[in-house]
């Protein structure tokens, strides 16, 4: 089945080249196709693959259906040690991946194993990271939070929804580290299972301040039991969002998009890869995919082919050396 | 009137045709699994937890279809215990008391349809009891800083051998097996792998479903092979049901009582079901005009019915509004919400307002299904306690695996329920109960975290675990539980002992 297609695609892509560059696709895409998303059902990369797959069943770009498949472990290691071993050259499938999934090669925890491994395809959006506070807290700035860290690290403690050197922790290491706090060791970070439970011991009074996702503090935000002191991006976020000052205007140059994109495998063939990111450019522009964002809080961020790829290294590199110089790997 | 807003919201989406369609097959599913002997509530739910996730249910409708087959298995355990005088759980014991005399008597109809309006009337009150109760726990939730949840959890340890519970002992070697096993996997609060062994499949730890459904529904698979009971057990005959209102009525009284005494039992931690239908029995013996208790008394089977149901809903509350489970159902519960990525705690009443309501509502629904099914099908119900269990329990293994598989994908998860199934078959044969197990699996977690959590904030002070009232209130009520027992138990085993030998020289 898969072989008469690739070598019908093989056929046509030589055919195509000739053709003028634009709406032809030198790649027919198989009858359906595959996403899978590492982790449990209701979690950010199951929605992912499931809108993803349902906009474009929806929107014919695939005829037949897109199914979901649940992989979770290690934090989506299951998922890409099955790619990179089983599935190398399968040319309908594609992996649902984040900003947890970067963070994890940079500091290595999917043994043996790296980015360029696999092919990146293109993002879809981003939830944005923010750091927040309590009604009653003394902060009211994040220049204050920082100026407090400056004088002593261990003056604010944070909770967020990852564990200890996920991306909830090294968002405010991040920020730190730009505004020139030293000894980021010291800042204390308390690790949940989940944002929702960090944020209720934030509102409850028990820990100082809130690292997460835009999307994650909408509730408490309505109704005022959390102040939001800046959310980590270039711009101000779109309402009803738009009250909350960047870290940029407070003069700290900390942006931090947890972006939802998908990865193919290292060996699918070039046809299918070129399809894939051209439909993912499309399908990003379309009202459906729209209408899926404003609806689950996600905000435009779209890179995607060559663009992506190097995002997605340059982004390792990164975590990579915050990570070293905080003691996290070594 | 907040409340009967969000309840009414709950009604809309309880109402939905797909909703009432999985409250139904909850129910009918659950009353099934309820009345075979063996197969108790929490089997039941671990069973079906993975099938409704490979089936790819959303949250809500797996949560529907899941605490019916709760509420139907409570039902569906008064059955055999009537018809053949085995308990079809743990909680049904008492029914057995007066049911099977009735059922002798030629009154077994009677009793069936008495011990469902009773158990309808259980399950009812009860469920009004959680709209009250849970929401004003939830706001009452957000009191609970790190110091807090570890006295809770603490607590809910130590209060897990219940008052019923046999061997303090065995209790929580169990929960320390539970906590072993917790530790597998990366540690959220450092991020180092503790017994991975570098293999991937372990980074997150053991999945509780998979070791939920080897303990319960493989051991079970090796008792039955252990017996041979290759044959359909011996039942009493059913006669036609001549049940008048005045009947109805004289049972109506015995029904609230044990409905409320149940509740109240259920929402305690780690008393549950079996309490709530003993203390409504004994309540009842005492409180009634002398009747014939043990020989066939209605009310004798109205009041644990009503009890134990009372109890199913009531150890719903500490569930959805501090994620600490009050009976092992419950615990199954929990472990099918967090693998949903929903976490129980007052957050579920604030995110999840749709589907905690939503599942409240559809309770009533399901309770309504519930006694319309279980009075003029009780028929099929009784044919289908005939099936020879050599066709039933290849069945539940088969639906056992393919859900594990499902879910997953991987075959190194199989490997891991057959050697829980193993471990959970030898458990059980030296007497060291499964459910501290599960918890300890499931909070070992959550409380390491809280100790450090509360750690981490106080610098390292240690008295911090001790500084607010509602940590020492904890501390206290956690002492006594683990404490009580001790001195309590001997005491009310021998009465529960007495009260049914007392049936069985009859």
């Amino acid at each position: 089945m898969l072989n008469t297609f690739s070598m019908k695609s093989i056929l046509i892509s030589s055919a195509a080249a000739l053709t003028i560059a634009g709406q032809a696709y030198a790649y027919e895409p198989a009858r359906s196709a595959e996403c899978i998303a590492p982790a449990n059902p209701g979690g950010g990369w199951d929605f992912t693959c499931r809108s993803v797959g349902k906009v474009l069943v929806d929107l014919e770009y695939i005829k037949g259906n897109v199914q979901t498949v649940n992989m979770p472990g290690a934090g989506g290691g299951v998922a890409f040690a099955h790619t990179i071993s089983k599935r190398d050259k399968d040319d309908s499938l594609i992996v649902a991946a984040s900003t947890a999934t970067t963070t994890r090669l940079a500091q290595g925890q999917f043994p043996g194993m790296n980015a360029d491994q696999v092919k990146w395809v293109g993002t879809l959006g981003a939830d944005y990271g923010i750091i927040a506070v309590g009604k009653n807290s003394k902060y009211t700035s994040l220049t204050q939070v920082l100026e407090a860290l400056k004088k002593d690290p261990n003056a604010v403690k944070f909770a967020g929804g990852s564990a200890s050197g996920g991306w909830d922790h090294l968002k405010v290491l991040m920020t730190a580290q730009k505004a020139g706090v030293e000894n980021l060791p010291k800042i204390r970070y308390l690790a949940y299972s989940g944002g929702s439970e960090a944020l209720v011991q934030v509102v409850g009074g028990h820990v100082d301040a809130f690292t997460g996702d835009i999307s994650e503090v909408k509730g408490f935000m309505e109704s005022g039991d959390l102040r939001v002191l800046a959310v980590l991006s270039e711009q101000r976020l779109p309402t009803p969002f738009d009250g909350i000052p960047t870290a940029m205007e407070q003069g700290v140059d900390s942006i931090a998009p947890n972006w939802r994109g998908f990865y193919v495998p290292g060996n699918a063939s070039k046809e299918s890869y070129d399809w894939w990111v051209s439909t993912i450019d499309e399908l990003y522009k379309t009202q459906e995919w729209k209408d899926v964002m404003t609806k689950n809080g996600l905000i435009s961020f779209h890179k995607s082919g060559a663009e992506f790829a190097q995002f997605v290294e340059n982004q390792t590199l990164d975590i990579r050396i915050l990570s070293q110089d905080i003691g996290l790997i070594k | 009137m907040d409340t009967m807003s969000l309840l009414m919201q709950g009604f809309a989406v309880a109402l939905t045709p797909e909703s009432i369609m999985f409250a139904v097959i909850g129910a009918i599913l659950g009353t099934l699994i309820g009345a075979l002997p063996g197969l108790g509530p929490a089997n039941g739910v671990a069973i079906l937890i993975p099938l409704a996730f490979s089936l790819g249910l959303s949250p809500t409708s797996s949560l529907i279809l899941l605490t019916s087959v709760y509420a139907g298995a409570m039902y569906g355990g008064r059955i055999s215990s009537i018809l053949l005088n085995i308990p079809g759980d743990e909680p049904a014991m008492m029914t057995c008391l007066d049911g099977y005399p009735m059922a002798l008597k030629g009154k077994a109809a009677e009793a069936l349809a008495i011990s469902a309006i009773a158990s309808f009337i259980g399950s009812f009150i009860a469920t009004i009891g959680l709209v009250i109760l849970a929401p004003i726990l939830a706001k009452f939730a957000l009191k609970f800083g790190p110091a807090e949840y570890f006295a809770l959890f603490a607590l809910a340890f130590a209060t897990l051998g219940g008052i019923t519970g046999k061997n303090q002992f065995k209790t929580l070697m169990a929960a320390a097996i539970g906590l072993m096993i917790a530790t597998v996997g990366i540690d959220i609060s450092t991020g180092v792998q503790r017994f991975t062994f570098n293999t991937l499949e372990l980074f997150e730890g053991v999945d509780f479903i998979i070791a939920i459904v080897g303990l319960f529904a493989i051991s079970e698979l090796f008792f039955f092979l252990e017996r041979h009971a290759g044959d359909g057990l011996k039942q009493v005959a059913i006669n036609k049901l001549k049940l008048s209102p005045k009947d109805i009525i004289k049972v109506l009284p015995a029904s609230f009582r044990g409905a409320v005494l149940g509740f109240v039992a259920g929402v305690l931690p780690g008393a549950g079901a079996s309490l709530g239908s003993f203390i409504s029995y004994t309540v009842e013996k005492r409180v009634s005009d002398k009747g014939e208790f043990g020989k066939g008394d209605p009310r004798g089977v109205a009041a644990p019915e009503a009890g134990n149901n009372g109890a199913a809903s009531g150890a719903l509350v500490p569930m959805l509004t501090l994620g600490v489970p009050g009976s092992g159902t419950t615990a199954v519960l929990l472990a099918m919400l967090i693998s949903l990525n929903i976490s129980p705690g007052p957050m579920l009443f604030q995110q999840n307002a749709d589907l905690v309501w939503g599942v409240i509502a559809a309770m009533f629904i399901g309770n309504l299904v519930l006694l319309l099914l279980n009075i003029p099908m009780i028929g099929i119900f009784v044919k289908l306690l005939s099936i020879p269990p050599k066709y039933l329990m290849p069945i539940v293994t088969l639906i056992a695996s393919v859900g594990i598989y499902a879910v997953s994908h991987s075959a190194l998860d199989l490997y891991f329920m057959v050697g829980f199934g193993v471990a959970g078959y030898i458990f059980r044969k030296v007497d060291i109960p499964l459910v501290p197990i599960i918890l300890g699996m499931l909070l070992g977690p959550e409380m390491e975290k809280s100790l450090r959590h509360t750690l981490v904030l106080s610098d390292g002070d240690w008295t911090a675990l001790f500084n607010s009232g509602l940590s020492i209130g904890l501390w206290t009520v956690a002492i006594l539980g683990l404490v009580l027992p001790i001195i309590v138990g001997p005491i009310v085993r021998a009465k529960m002992a007495k009260s049914k030998t007392a049936t069985k020289g009859d």
